[in-house]
């Protein structure tokens, strides 16, 4: 973990971890920029210290995603230019990541974006081999005449898919 | 690699206390996993550009991204067993071919396409029985890590086991490109049911399931594929071993030579 320190604090730092929240809204996925690190679910505590120290929890959706050290930079400095004095982020692993942590709200606004959202129920059988894949509804055209083209896409979280009917080539965010 | 701690302290904390012959063979053990995505991401990584179509070198990379991101929290956590000081990349970079610790199919070169798929599907159709069982592992940085690999695994091996049904039942010169990959990976695949004398004692603890636990699931989903892909499963016959114990094949040594280079010639450099 490191600690960053502000040089110069503006007169009213955050004081609730309510108020730290309202400030991590404007912190984005870099790979999906429409997302909050709230509606994505990575997100998972924020504590505010008698001190005024911040200690952000989040975690990561894949092992190896190469986002989290720049959401990790951006929470740190959102929170130092809202004039934190001390800001720690932890990443934590357990309990693991799942896309049902994915908020409603984040949901639609990927669809809205043009990435197909996790679909949802995909229970155990989620990556499983042998396992029907889902039904994933075209988030240009709204058909779900979709077909996969590979399971892996542009990150890690995305798989890619086509539409039959639009013809449009389109990212899934699969299930784990 | 980043200053984040990956691990989260409490939880590493609540480990069970071990005694020192019990401590030794857990980091052993925790290095033969984390080699083991570290090799296997490096490989995977040597396709990057080089696919047969660009959706598959986007697959294989994106694996060994997975494969690199739980190496990275496996050695993490060994160096925090092992209390030394070494963290992940120190031990990624700092040790001899001698000292690792990984599975010998793992550091087999490429291939063609239909090899890199074989090896994959070997490899992660057993990765999934054994990080399945991790989760509940008594050490509770183990069982996190292996709650994330397993959703990461099940991806792996759908992805490697569907192509193996796709080349095996494709055409003559694909099928005979994947039974020749088979026949020639398959005398790697008994090392990873291989105890070694420490795995006893691990397993005792609940730190580790024995390995031979997860031959029966691993040979159900194997006979399924290899059934669905039309290819005749191997005589068992010859044998290879050694990984466990850092007796590598010629391969590891010059794939570390690139993997380590960096470090070995500018020690401590960072970004």
């Amino acid at each position: 973990m490191v600690t960053l320190a502000a040089t110069s604090p503006p007169a009213n730092p955050p004081a609730t971890p309510d108020a730290v929240r309202a400030l991590l809204e404007a912190v984005t996925d870099p790979e999906i920029p429409v997302l909050t690190i709230g509606d994505l679910g990575i997100l998972r505590d924020v504590q505010v210290d008698d001190a005024g120290g911040v200690t952000v929890v989040i975690t990561p959706t894949y092992t190896g995603c190469p986002a989290m050290s720049a959401i990790d930079l951006a929470i740190r400095e959102r929170l130092l230019a809202a004039g934190c004095e001390t800001v720690r982020v932890k990443t934590v692993l357990s309990p693991a990541w799942t896309t049902d942590w994915m908020s409603a709200e984040g949901r639609r606004k990927l669809e809205a974006y043009g990435i197909a959202p996790p679909a949802e129920g995909a229970g155990e059988g989620r990556g499983a081999l042998f396992a029907a894949d889902p039904t994933v509804r075209c988030p240009h055209c709204g058909s779900e005449e979709t077909e996969k083209v590979s399971e892996f896409g542009s990150t890690a979280c995305k798989a890619l898919y086509r539409c039959r009917a639009c013809a449009e080539p389109f990212d899934y965010f699969k299930c784990i | 690699m980043s200053e984040t701690d990956l691990m989260d302290k409490p939880e590493a904390a609540n480990a069970p206390a071990l005694d020192a012959k019990t401590q030794a063979a857990f980091v052993d053990y925790l290095l033969h996993l984390g080699d083991n995505g570290l090799i296997l991401g490096q490989r995977l990584g040597e396709w990057c550009g080089h696919g047969p179509v660009l959706e598959e070198d986007i697959a294989m990379t994106n694996i060994a991204l997975d494969l690199i991101g739980q190496a990275r929290m496996l050695l993490t956590r060994a160096g925090e067993v092992e209390g030394a000081g070494r963290d992940e990349d120190a031990l990624a970079y700092g040790r001899d071919a001698r000292a690792f610790r990984n599975l010998l199919l793992v550091e087999q070169p490429n291939g063609d396409f239909a090899a890199t798929m074989v090896r994959q599907f070997l490899f992660s159709a057993w990765c999934y029985e054994l990080f399945r069982r991790l989760t509940a592992s008594t050490d509770p940085g183990l069982a996190a890590i292996a709650a994330k690999a397993v959703k990461e695994a099940a991806y792996h091996r759908r992805h490697s086991g569907e192509w193996l049904i796709r080349l095996g039942d494709g055409t003559a010169e694909s099928k005979r490109r994947a039974q020749d990959a088979l026949d020639d990976l398959w005398i790697f695949t008994d090392e990873m049911f291989e105890a070694q004398p420490g795995d006893a004692a691990l397993a005792a603890a609940g730190l580790i399931p024995e390995p031979e636990s997860l031959r029966p699931d691993w040979e159900a989903m194997v006979e399924r594929v290899l059934t669905e892909a039309t290819l005749t499963r191997p005589d068992p016959g010859f044998r290879r071993e050694g990984g466990r114990t850092g007796r590598h094949s010629e391969y590891l040594g010059h794939m570390l030579s690139e993997l380590q280079f960096l470090q070995r010639a500018y020690p401590g450099a960072r970004w």
